[in-house]
């Protein structure tokens, strides 16, 4: 009975323990979240949906960077989607016969956990160096160099996930390889590399370093992605680190607002996944 | 150990003309033997079982037939499996063109993620062009033979994941055959499946001869008896016995064989 009793004993220390953990890290959430909510929530008015960034002093909103972090997340993630789900059907369908797949998957993986702003000095080097300025297509090649790591090993982890068994059903009908891959494995994984992409989308919308080196900022409404765009992750930066209250104020909601959109990624994300896994 | 037995001149020839003839099969996967020297034919429009303990090499030699091993790297084949008298185990084989002549059902029903029409709609646009009208006839026809007609008729616009076990294993069937196939393969089509889908599977079996050419993989051997018209019996890779089931069941010629059958061993 004493072994049984001190197995109880430690059964309920270990589970304090592990709830006590679980608390700071919830806690620690929760207190960012909290803090974001208030000081931006307070701001949040629908001029800041209306009028541009504001010269300090001045009353204004969040417009242009808002439209230019979607320009720029969009051309960047419509690069980055169609090259990342090729190269994971690649990796999974192709490459249990060659040397090219495991050194892939190797790189992707560096690449993935590669700090953002060594890419953004890598777009800055090799494209805004030798174009003379900065420019919205820059940032947004950036962001699609962070977002195509992702894409890559969520499509190669979810089609292997998929059973050969499927794959030998589609070839004994008569399938040609690659609408064995396109019309049945794909289909079967989708629910996965959906959540991939978006996944991908939320983490490149709040980057920061890589684009002060390659967008930049623009205090106006720029829509020309030739030349700098504003973008919310480098206001905030901007108006943070200034001085100015209203400034301060502007970088809180902009924060409240990348956070916001990130959760809504997220949880849409997760109810595609719980919905689409069957039996 | 005598393994070709269904050639040897000695004994009774098979009365069918032969739908595929296995020529001295060897198989390997990597560096280890599955199949040892077969040799058989395999007779048109009937049903012929392979029957053996577990690792004995039946599947193995069925996917050998409609070259699945292909998609594997280390699996290869040596010999010569003549189907409609051309070689299939030639580089030059058209796989895509063999398997739409060479079907299989599987052990585990393994749906599309499609609805239950595209299910079925799918091997058959890979080769014809049917309007829709055909189309739906062609499914109808398939779901009918599967028996799975009554049953899905009113859901054809849902996933064919949303059947049960026993239906989504029809429904690979119905895919199956709405490609007409000359020759299906059934790899242990009913040992995942309760009694009564059981029931109506073997059914099927028997009314599909009429058409197809039929090769059964079951590890249950009353269900060789009860379905097939031929049978061989394998074990550690080699072909021990193929004959008519009447005869592998009441009269064996090798003792091993009668070991099997009545259950002395395996």
């Amino acid at each position: 009975m004493d072994l049984y009793s001190k197995r109880i004993a430690v059964n309920r220390i270990g589970l304090a323990l592990s709830m006590a953990a679980m608390m700071i890290g919830l806690g620690a959430l929760a207190w960012i979240l909290g803090t974001l909510m208030f000081k931006g929530l307070g701001a949040l008015k629908p001029q800041v949906f209306l009028q541009m960034t504001p010269p300090p002093g001045n009353d204004g909103g969040l417009l242009n960077a808002i439209y230019g972090s979607l320009l720029m997340v969009g051309v960047g993630t419509l690069i980055a989607t169609p090259t990342g789900i090729l190269a994971g059907i690649y990796l999974a369908e192709y490459g249990q016969r060659s040397w090219l797949a495991p050194v892939t998957r190797f790189v992707n993986d560096i690449l993935l956990s590669a700090p953002s702003i060594i890419l953004g000095l890598f777009v800055y080097a090799i494209y805004v160096a030798n174009v003379g300025h900065f420019s919205g297509w820059a940032g947004a090649f950036a962001l699609a160099l962070i977002a195509i790591p992702v894409i890559v090993r969520a499509t190669d982890n979810m089609l292997s996930l998929v059973p050969n068994s499927l794959r030998e059903a589609a070839a004994a009908l008569g399938a040609p390889r690659w609408k064995v891959i396109l019309q049945v494995t794909l289909r079967a994984a989708r629910a996965g590399v959906m959540t991939g992409i978006l996944l991908s989308v939320a983490r490149i919308s709040g980057e920061t370093a890589p684009l002060l080196f390659t967008s930049l900022n623009n205090q106006f409404w720029s829509s020309d992605l030739n030349a700098p765009v504003a973008n919310l992750p480098v206001v905030i930066f901007q108006f943070a680190m200034s001085p100015y209250e209203d400034w301060k104020r502007l970088a809180w909601v902009g924060a409240l607002l990348i956070t916001l959109s990130v959760l809504l990624l997220s949880i849409i994300a997760r109810v595609l996944t719980r919905q689409k896994i069957s039996t | 150990m005598d393994t070709t037995v269904g050639l040897d001149p000695k004994r009774k020839a098979i009365v069918t003309a032969p739908k595929i003839q296995i020529r001295q099969l060897n198989f390997f996967y990597g560096e280890y033997q599955g199949l040892k020297s077969i040799s058989m034919d395999v007779p048109e429009n009937k049903v012929t079982a392979f029957i053996g303990p577990s690792g004995c090499g039946k599947s193995t030699l069925l996917r050998t037939l409609n070259r699945m091993y292909d998609l594997y790297p280390r699996q290869r084949a040596e010999g010569e499996i003549l189907f409609n008298g051309a070689n299939i185990l030639t580089p030059k084989q058209d796989l895509n063109l063999l398997r739409a002549k060479i079907g299989m059902v599987f052990q585990k029903p393994t749906p599309f993620p499609m609805s239950i029409y595209d299910n079925i709609a799918f091997g058959v646009r890979l080769y014809e062009h049917l309007p829709k009208a055909q189309m739906d006839e062609r499914v109808e026809w398939a779901l009918r033979k599967a028996a799975l007609w009554e049953e899905a008729k009113d859901k054809l616009n849902q996933s064919g994941l949303s059947l049960s076990g026993g239906q989504q294993q029809r429904l690979c069937i119905a895919r199956g055959i709405a490609v007409k196939p000359e020759v299906l393969l059934l790899d242990e089509p009913t040992s995942a499946l309760d009694p009564i889908s059981t029931a109506k599977i073997e059914e099927l079996v028997s009314e599909l001869t009429q058409d197809y050419t039929i090769v059964i993989v079951t590890h249950n051997m009353q269900q060789a008896a009860r379905v097939s018209d031929y049978t061989a019996y394998m074990y550690l890779g080699e072909l021990i016995e193929f004959d008519s089931t009447d005869t592998i069941f009441i009269k064996p010629r090798n003792q091993a064989t009668e070991d099997y059958i009545t259950g002395r061993f395996g």
